[in-house]
């Protein structure tokens, strides 16, 4: 048993592949949270008095919270004083083209495997990338533009398209909703903004690339998500960053809004740096996502690979509201080392007739704890409703730790709800039958955890696919290459 | 007494099992082109011999030694000894959930293949060749897209181990225990598979309880293993002799050779 979980303990413990710093001068703001670095922020970004007064309110109700103390984690008290609030890379004058952009971010993203142009081009992907705090690159819009689709990034949204941003910001996840959604609501600074007309398709898949970047600067993004009527829309998320040996805080808010009919589609791939071996740096990944089937017949699904962060907290949710609306998550976490997840999924069952699915992978490695937290509730006018668990637990090495933490509250009898769990191993014996075909010990590694993900990895897009399955055998790779 | 010809040659072979000898010197031959059989009562130690040979992990050699095709064998990590030609036909296969099937034989195929230095099989050609050796052994194309043994019937699970190894073509096949739980059907199918692979250059050792399969593949040697010993060998008389006799009367040899 020493020898194979050493062998093991080799396969998994490949190091951050993104770990470096791009030297761009950065603009930033004395750190510390106040009334007037809240205004400082809505000033920067011009923005009308309405969403000032908003992210007011959002502070003050802030300033009354505390912490949340309920999740499976551990983290060091937070000095939200020491966190800078508003950082931007200066050579941002609004650039019109690739061409606009500074070539050094443009570097980074090449470093990231992530050719711009290119891959734009190629998979006729739309890509607003976000670097840092501020939108720096926007492409495809015209084409967007053609079928009314808005696609840009949520300040833009703010100044251009303040009736939308009014109807609908904060109608999911309230600033009251938790501690870190009252935060992000004061100070968050950029995010994306997408709105599809009604009977649209979107023409491409959605992505935007997140990165972190500057020392100690907390991001905040902010994403808005709104498929109107019969509309249809796939939105790709994915996420890297430099090495750091402090921790850095990050608290996104998303919200989706399907209207009747509507189809929306949010994938995320999120590898932000989870710490070194010994647990020292990494990701704080606090977000708060939220999908509102606000619609009849309206349908959400939420499928991410977490591999990265030293600690996620992290519950991407469903309300479903309209007759007869769906809403899926499918999710894979990956923890190693000291890497600490506490994520799943609630989904709300209010209108009649909703099906709701959750598939969840969780795989912990090394001395990392891995929990499922899963809500599903049946509210009292949600007759036949329906929902099917499943949560999968895999285990690699003899310190790490796999939790299941389901709710269920049902108030309606005719609802159907089914929840099934397992705990495996990677047994010696699958990996002595891998090794007697031929295979190496770290294929066979890699060949049994991607087949223990398979249910997720087909719901993500074709290109993305690839892309997860990448990231979790590098996450998992050994030292010999 | 060391055989040039040998394709295997195992001299003088302990075993232990986590701390605990269970094979007590062994000594077998096996030349290019001949089908051994291994029987014997149960926990006489007929599966630790292949085991062992295939590099399980707490399977441990304490005196001995093993050439296959001229090479140290125990030197070599299981993966080594597979590229070089010894495939193992599981008593209870595994499976592994996800993983599809066509996709797990076509990498370890690749995997062998890039070992010895020969290019790739594409995803094309590998779909002629599993298709005629499916087609041999009797089984529906929509094996290759299941899991790797994932909710495999028993005689499902034997017939994809035969069909892993006329893919994989190994020179030496140990084969554990293939005939359990089969039907008569399944054992054929079995059987035709095997056959189909034998040739002059390649060897068999069968490990078995029961005679039936001798039937469909005759061995040209018999080896009687009891209490870790190999203590009477024969030809395929010695198995029909078994089948009226049992084990008692060679179990009372194996005492008078401790006494």
């Amino acid at each position: 048993m020493v020898t194979q979980n050493k062998e093991i303990a080799e396969a998994i413990g490949k190091g951050y592949q993104h770990g470096f710093m791009t030297d761009i001068e950065t603009e930033l703001a004395p750190p510390g949270i106040n009334e007037e670095m809240v205004a400082f922020i809505s000033h920067k970004k011009n923005e009308p008095d309405f969403m000032l007064q908003w992210r007011l309110q959002a502070y003050r109700y802030w300033l009354n919270m505390s912490h949340p103390q309920w999740a499976h984690i551990n983290v060091p008290p937070i000095d939200y004083q020491s966190i800078h609030y508003y950082a931007a890379p200066k050579n941002t004058n609004a650039p019109k083209s690739l061409e606009d952009v500074d070539p050094k971010l443009l570097e980074t993203y090449e470093k990231l495997g992530i050719p711009l142009h290119e891959r734009a081009a190629l998979a006729g992907v739309a890509v607003d990338a976000v670097f840092d705090s501020v939108s720096v690159a926007t492409t495809f819009k015209g084409r967007l533009a053609e079928v009314g689709v808005i696609f840009c990034p949520i300040s833009e949204a703010i100044r251009e398209h303040p009736e939308i941003i009014e109807r609908y910001m904060g109608s999911v996840v309230p600033f009251t909703d938790n501690f870190y959604a009252a935060l992000n609501s004061a100070a968050f600074t950029d995010g994306s903004f997408v709105y599809v007309p009604p009977g649209v398709q979107c023409p491409m898949e959605l992505s935007t690339y997140f990165r972190i970047n500057a020392a100690a600067s907390g991001q905040f993004e902010r994403t808005l998500i709104i498929a109107d009527r019969g509309a249809r829309v796939s939105y790709l998320e994915g996420c890297t960053a430099p090495m750091r040996d402090e921790n850095q805080l990050h608290a996104a808010v998303v919200e989706l809004v399907a209207l009747d009919d509507a189809y929306i589609k949010y994938s995320t791939v999120q590898n932000w740096y989870p710490g070194d071996e010994q647990g020292r740096g990494g990701i704080f990944n606090f977000v708060t996502k939220r999908g509102d089937c606000r619609g009849d017949r309206s349908h959400i699904s939420w499928t991410q690979i977490e591999t990265g962060s030293a600690v996620t907290w992290k519950y991407p949710s469903c309300l479903l509201r309209g007759e007869k609306s769906v809403g899926e998550f499918y999710s894979v976490a990956l923890t190693n080392n000291y890497q600490q997840a506490d994520t799943g999924t609630k989904m709300i069952h209010i209108g009649k007739d909703t099906r709701s699915t959750i598939i969840s992978k969780g795989i912990s490695a090394g001395l990392a704890q891995n929990t499922y937290r899963g809500l599903v509730k049946v509210l009292p006018g949600a007759d036949r409703s329906r929902n099917y668990t499943q949560c999968d637990s895999l285990l690699m090495g003899q310190g790490c730790g796999a939790h299941t933490f389901p709710y269920i509250e049902s108030r309606n009898p005719s609802a159907q709800i089914e929840h099934e769990a397992t705990t495996s191993k990677i047994s010696e014996a699958q990996l002595f039958y891998c090794r007697q075909r031929g295979l190496s010990e770290e294929d066979a590694v890699h060949m049994i955890v991607n087949g223990f993900c398979r249910e997720v990895f087909k719901e993500l897009p074709m290109e993305f696919a690839v892309e997860a399955q990448k990231l979790i055998n590098v996450s998992l790779e050994g030292a010999i290459g | 007494m060391k055989d040039q010809s040998a394709m295997l040659s195992i001299e003088h072979l302990k075993v232990a099992v986590d701390g605990k000898e269970v094979l007590k010197g062994i000594d077998l031959t096996i030349c290019p082109g001949e089908v051994h059989a291994i029987m014997g009562p149960n926990g006489a130690g007929k599966s630790t011999l292949s085991h062992l040979l295939c590099g399980h992990h707490g399977y441990e050699a304490t005196a001995g030694q093993v050439l296959f095709h001229q090479k140290n064998l125990l030197e070599l990590a299981p993966e080594a000894r597979a590229q070089s030609g010894l495939f193992l036909a599981f008593q209870q296969p595994l499976e592994i959930p996800g993983v599809n099937n066509a996709y797990f034989l076509r990498a370890a195929l690749n995997a062998q293949r890039r070992s010895r230095g020969e290019p790739e099989v594409d995803a094309m050609d590998f779909l002629g060749l599993v298709r005629e050796k499916l087609a041999l052994m009797q089984m529906d194309e929509s094996f290759l897209g299941r899991g790797l043994n994932e909710g495999f019937s028993g005689g499902e699970k034997k017939r994809n181990e035969i069909l892993q190894m006329l893919i994989l073509e190994p020179s030496l096949a140990l084969l554990d225990e293939i005939d359990s739980g089969l039907d008569i059907d399944a054992l054929k199918a079995v059987a035709t598979g095997i056959n189909h692979w034998r040739n002059s250059e390649r060897a068999l050792l069968m490990v078995t309880h029961y005679p039936r399969l001798l039937e469909y593949i005759e061995p040209d040697y018999v080896h009687v293993l009891i209490d870790g010993c190999i203590v009477h060998s024969g030809d395929i008389g010695l198995a029909h002799e078994l089948e009226t006799r049992g084990y008692e009367w060679l179990m009372e040899k194996r005492g008078a050779m401790l006494a």
